[in-house]
């Protein structure tokens, strides 16, 4: 076999608390399109942000063309021939797609950019990739053209004229099917030409349509490489996710105990119908009192934003939420706060805490105006509630005065849990709950999901964890795609038969 | 403009809307590129029709040479809105370039006239170029300092303004701003040279990258600090020769002068169709602006001539609103990740 | 691990400059003045110094307000212009009802202003800027153009009478100070502002009234402007919609940020910004009176700032 186009080995990368990348190896093949895969966590962005030159490795080498190399920064990869293509399209939406596609190379003539020089390359380079436009067109700001069409110039302008390696980290996360299509036959014409191409996606169809090895990482480590032929969907999945798919345990390792709910009550919460544009489609859910609903998926199934779209924080393009029988009429936060529903969100840092606000502040900001007459403060209520929240989820601060920043992350949760639970919700939607936060905490947590949803409440649990899910939840609703394709129940919700839900194939529709 | 211009919301949706923009969405882009050509069209006719004196050789120069000095303030002020970033300090820097032109007139002649103010004035656009491309400051706030120093350095300069430097009888510099077609046309010229320069060379490029998504721009290998830099460098550049010339027409250094310029060139720069959040606009959109406002000025003047100048700030600041709700509505209806 | 160590020495350092740095700045003025000139706490100069702090204070204090939720008000100063043109309008009838619909005029201009940024989703600096621009221009066609002469002996007594030997001005300054105080360490409100200014994604989905808080706080700053008005009116017997309040806007986000509170939102220090009016106040008196030309004592204003902010920047991970 020929030297590898680009081969990373034996990387390690760690960062303060974190051990992201451990040994991990790596080769691209020049003319192949090679998969990487793994859940959140895994050490995906970090193995790209290393390739890509945004980090430097502590430990392991990369080589191109074997030869090693040390970028300075990206730009430096660029230049030696490792393009990346991000989710997000990063091209300047204001400026015209020629422009665009040659910033920072612009033909020239006479010192000053050749616009119709410049124009007439950007209708020629950009019909390569499927995009018919004239030197009018091509003249008019990026974001005039559809989102699949950003795409395909963020795509051109990144191969450009000497790319050897291209990276695309999920590149049809906002793009119609069709124009799934058209980026397909573009990566086929790309290895035609001899270019190595790291595919990464979630969505499993893509992977066995254009793929030809796969990578899989876990928790920093690479679990598995090879062909993709060799490995079917289910295997792909028990990979990702670290389990074996023909053992099902039999105990549990979680802190949860067993059912709860009664299958007679009527629905505390039901969601009918929601739509998100690109994220969800048409999801609907019930939720029992004292029932805890898991919602299943791999990463980009859209989850959080169902969770988030019930919860009023993210706009709903179409459905509704009745809460104990009676419509939301309004689409927002507060509207679901005061109906009882709540939302743990997935990122705590971004979304959740306050973080120079004590844990005090943090705990009782919610429930703020019912704690106070006409807006002036109760501070012995407030200690009240806090003293009692933080006994009985047992955080551990310093003092109900110490800044939520400075608090661990099991803690932190804790204290968003709190700030929702001084409101006595119906519904607990909880994303991610016990993510990031140590074994203890994590227990903690898990027990008492369980003893809230033995107090009536309804709950909402969204895991990347399969045990996590499978022994915390009564029934699981499981997404793909921003679909609901799969409800489990009763004796359903096993590994086995969540994992079978995530493998398989799309239906096409 | 507080530093963040590029920061997404975390936790939005990576994106909400595909495909072209809708029609009504492309006529309010064009109203806002175009319109200050459009209204300027507009009340000129408007003008000529209803009082034949507006046509005139003699008023049409006056509201030419009135404004051609100070246009150069918009001038700068356009590349550094469009880089996502705002430059206070202009009024203060170009009173500053009228000193130190008249001092440099008098006291070595009139190469030093010239070469004096716009070396300082280029510096002290440096020394905030830097503070906002390197320590992270918020634009405002360093030009706001600026207009504060800028301000002191000249009284210095000029005892606490109780000398007026005058530039000696029969210097040659006098007559490089003087008459009443060199203004315009120097002015013309310069304005040429920045569309050039802003349209044509990869400066002006990186100028619309920064402005229109850093992040990006710093991953498409542009050199986002560098850019940020220079573009306050080049605004008070312009500024200092905008003083130097208006010095030279002046004959003196006159101290009292560029209050509250800035708040005008900004005005002129966005409804001319420069973005305020930064990424796209044009120099000819500025001259567009500030002929508009030019006019208008004339207008109030000729009818209601007592409150000139303060009925043209609130035109200005009304304006300056109108735009940039448009702005805003326009930015939110097609935002992209 | 010494680089480690020197970093944060640094940054211990700069955050002390950043906390308490206004603090000790006012106490060494007040030592090198009182050591250069025994009379001088007990001067009438002190007086003096009251008069032309106070309307900078209440105009810095609703800045701070709007800082903390991580915004900016530049339209201050046109508030006040306005504030002068209406009072002379109104005087005639009754001084009480003229200073209600000062008032009532920089509610209302706040009241734009914070739609335009609660609701239309305007950059604060770009809102309270067309504002700042239209405002004062709209405040002198008001007043015809020229400086009129207000000769009405309430608002003389605000501006000028003393009450226990203490300025009527300055017990008004105390009572919004205290208010102030009271607002952020008290009420719902006050938690719900920081809470704003400090991580608005998460305050949203917390289910806070996060447009109420913003609309507010822009609220607060138009009528404590248009108060500074009212008092600046009523202590130069004079409406001046030119020049009054003229660069206002300057001294009250120096006296902000001086005083302690970052632009980037999430934190404000109300007794720092006191602080901080003050110590800029007497920086310029001391100055004055050792004749430093006033030229220098702008350039070191401007310095004064620049180290103030680069002091109080997000240093954060966000």
């Amino acid at each position: 076999m020929s030297v590898p186009v680009l081969e990373v080995s034996a990387v390690d990368k760690r960062f303060p608390g974190v051990h992201a990348l451990r040994g991990v190896s790596l080769s691209l093949a020049a003319g192949r399109v090679h998969a990487l895969v793994g859940e959140n966590g895994a050490g995906k962005s970090t193995l790209i942000k290393v390739m890509t030159g945004v980090y430097r490795p502590d430990a392991g080498t990369v080589a191109l063309g074997g030869v090693p190399v040390v970028f300075g920064g990206p730009i430096e990869a660029q230049r030696a021939g490792i393009s990346t293509i991000y989710q997000e399209i990063n091209l300047i939406p204001l400026m015209s797609v020629a422009r665009n596609l040659f910033l920072g190379r612009e033909p020239r003539r006479f010192g000053l950019v050749d616009v119709r020089t410049m124009n007439r390359r950007a209708v020629a380079v950009l019909r390569e990739y499927g995009l018919d436009m004239d030197t009018a067109a091509v003249a008019r700001p990026l974001r005039t053209l559809g989102l699949g069409a950003q795409q395909m110039v963020a795509i051109a302008r990144a191969v450009g004229v000497d790319a050897r390696v291209v990276v695309m980290d999920e590149p049809t996360s906002s793009l119609e099917r069709r124009e799934v299509t058209t980026l397909f036959e573009v990566i086929a014409r790309l290895a035609a030409k001899g270019i190595a191409v790291l595919y990464v996606s979630h969505r499993l169809d893509e992977l066995y349509s254009i793929c030809d090895g796969v990578t899989v990482l876990r928790d920093g480590v690479v679990v598995h490489t090879g062909s993709l032929s060799d490995v079917d969907r289910l295997g792909l999945v028990s990979l990702m996710l670290g389990r074996d798919a023909a053992a099902v345990r039999s105990e549990g390792v979680t802190a949860f105990a067993a059912a709860h709910g009664d299958a007679a009550d009527l629905p505390v919460l039901r969601a009918q119908d929601i739509e998100v544009r690109h994220r969800v489609h048409d999801v609907s859910l019930a939720i029992r009192p004292g029932e805890v609903v898991g919602l299943g998926g791999l990463l980009g199934s859209g989850r959080s934003e169902t969770a988030k779209a019930i919860a009023g924080g993210l706009r709903r393009d179409g459905g509704t939420v009745e809460v104990s029988g009676r419509r939301l009429r309004r689409d927002t936060v507060g509207a679901a706060v005061r109906a009882g529903v709540v939302l743990l969100p997935e990122d705590r840092k971004a979304e959740g805490i306050i973080p120079s606000l004590s844990v005090r502040q943090n705990i009782v900001l919610a429930a703020l105006p019912r704690l106070s007459r006409v807006g002036l403060l109760s501070r012995r209520r407030q200690d009240e509630i806090v003293a009692y929240f933080m006994d009985r989820l047992r955080i551990k601060a310093a003092s109900p005065d110490q800044k939520v920043s400075e608090l661990s992350g099991g803690n932190q949760q804790k204290v968003l849990l709190a700030r929702w639970l001084c409101l006595r919700p119906k519904v607990l939607l909880l994303d991610e709950p016990t993510r990031g936060i140590d074994v203890g905490a994590k227990a903690q947590v898990q027990r008492l999901i369980d003893e809230l949803a033995g107090d009536g409440l309804g709950v909402l649990l969204i895991s990347s964890e399969l045990e996590e899910l499978i022994e915390g939840s009564d029934r699981v609703v499981v997404l793909r795609e921003g679909r609901a394709v799969a409800e489990l129940s009763g004796d359903e919700v096993t590994e086995q038969h969540l994992m079978r839900a995530l493998a398989a194939e799309a239906d096409d529709d | 403009m507080t530093g963040t211009d590029t920061a997404t919301v975390a936790g939005s949706p990576p994106s909400t809307t595909s495909g072209a923009p809708t029609r009504g969405e492309r006529l309010l882009e064009v109203v806002q590129r175009q319109g200050a050509f459009a209204v300027l069209v507009l009340v000129v006719a408007a003008a000529s029709i209803a009082s034949p004196g507006f046509a005139t050789v003699g008023n049409v120069t006056s509201v030419l040479v009135g404004n051609a000095y100070p246009a150069l303030l918009a001038l700068g002020m356009t590349f550094v809105i469009i880089s996502g970033g705002i430059d206070l300090s202009v009024g203060s820097v170009f009173a500053l370039g009228g000193v130190l032109a008249a001092y440099g007139a008098g006291h070595g002649g009139p190469i030093v006239a010239i070469i004096l103010p716009i070396a300082v004035c280029t510096a002290f656009g440096l020394v905030q170029g830097l503070l906002v491309a390197r320590a992270g400051m918020a634009p405002f706030i360093v030009t706001l300092a600026g207009l504060l120093g800028a301000r002191g350095l000249l009284q210095a300069i000029s005892h606490e303004g109780q000398n007026t430097y005058q530039v000696p009888a029969g210097s040659w510099f006098a007559a490089i701003g003087a008459g009443t077609w060199v203004p315009v046309v120097t002015v013309i010229v310069l304005f040429a040279l920045g569309a050039l320069l802003l349209q044509r060379t990869p400066f002006g490029h990186n100028v619309f990258a920064v402005g229109g998504n850093a992040n990006a721009a710093t991953l498409l290998g542009v050199p986002v600090r560098r850019t940020r830099t220079l573009v306050y460098v080049l605004s008070a550049g312009l500024a200092g020769v905008a003083g130097t010339l208006n010095a030279a027409r002046l004959t003196s250094g006159v101290t009292e002068i560029g209050i509250g310029y800035e708040l005008t060139a900004i005005a002129v720069t966005v409804i001319g169709g420069t973005l305020l959040a930064g990424g796209a606009g044009s120099v000819l959109g500025t001259a567009a602006g500030v002929l508009l406002l030019a006019v208008i000025q004339n207008l109030i003047g000729h009818y209601i001539s007592q409150y000139g100048s303060s009925a043209s700030a609130a035109v200005n600041g009304a304006f300056l609103a109108v735009v940039v709700l448009l702005q805003t509505y326009l930015s939110r209806a097609r935002r992209i990740t | 691990m010494t680089e480690l160590s020197v970093g944060q020495q640094r940054v211990r350092w700069v955050g002390w400059l950043r906390d308490y740095g206004v603090y000790a700045g006012l106490v060494v003025l007040l030592a090198v003045d009182t050591a250069l000139n025994p009379g001088f706490l007990a001067s009438s100069d002190l007086r003096v110094q009251t008069f032309q702090l106070v309307p900078t204070l209440l105009v810095s204090l609703g800045m701070a307000t709007v800082i903390a939720t991580e915004g900016i008000d530049l339209s201050v100063g046109a508030v006040i212009a306005l504030a002068a043109a209406l009072l002379p309008l109104y005087l005639g009838y009754n001084a009480g009802l003229a200073i209600a619909v000062c008032l009532a005029g920089g509610l209302l201009a706040g009241l734009v202003n914070g739609l335009m940024v609660a609701i239309s989703r305007v950059q604060p600096i770009v809102a309270t800027l067309a504002m700042m621009i239209g405002l004062r221009g709209i405040a002198v066609i008001f007043n015809g153009n020229q400086a009129k002469p207000v000769l009405d002996p309430t608002l003389g007594a605000l501006g000028l009478n003393s009450v226990l030997g203490v300025p009527i001005m300055a017990w008004l300054a105390l009572v919004v100070v205290l208010a102030v105080v009271f607002l952020v360490r008290r009420t719902t409100f006050g938690q719900h502002m920081l809470a704003v200014g400090d991580n608005r994604t998460a305050s949203r989905l917390a289910g806070l009234p996060v447009r109420r808080v913003l609309l507010t706080v822009y609220l607060i700053s138009g009528v404590l402007a248009a108060a500074a008005g009212v008092l600046l009116v009523g202590h130069g017997a004079e409406a001046d919609p030119a020049n009054q309040g003229l660069n206002i806007e300057l001294a009250a986000i120096t006296a902000v940020v001086v005083g302690g509170t970052p632009l980037s939102g999430g934190r404000i220090r109300v007794v720092g910004t006191v602080a901080g009016a003050l110590f800029m106040q007497l920086l310029s008196a001391t100055l004055i009176q050792h004749d430093v030309p006033n030229s220098y004592a702008q350039i070191l204003e401007a310095v004064i700032i620049c180290v103030a902010v680069y002091a109080a920047r997000d240093r954060g991970a966000r």
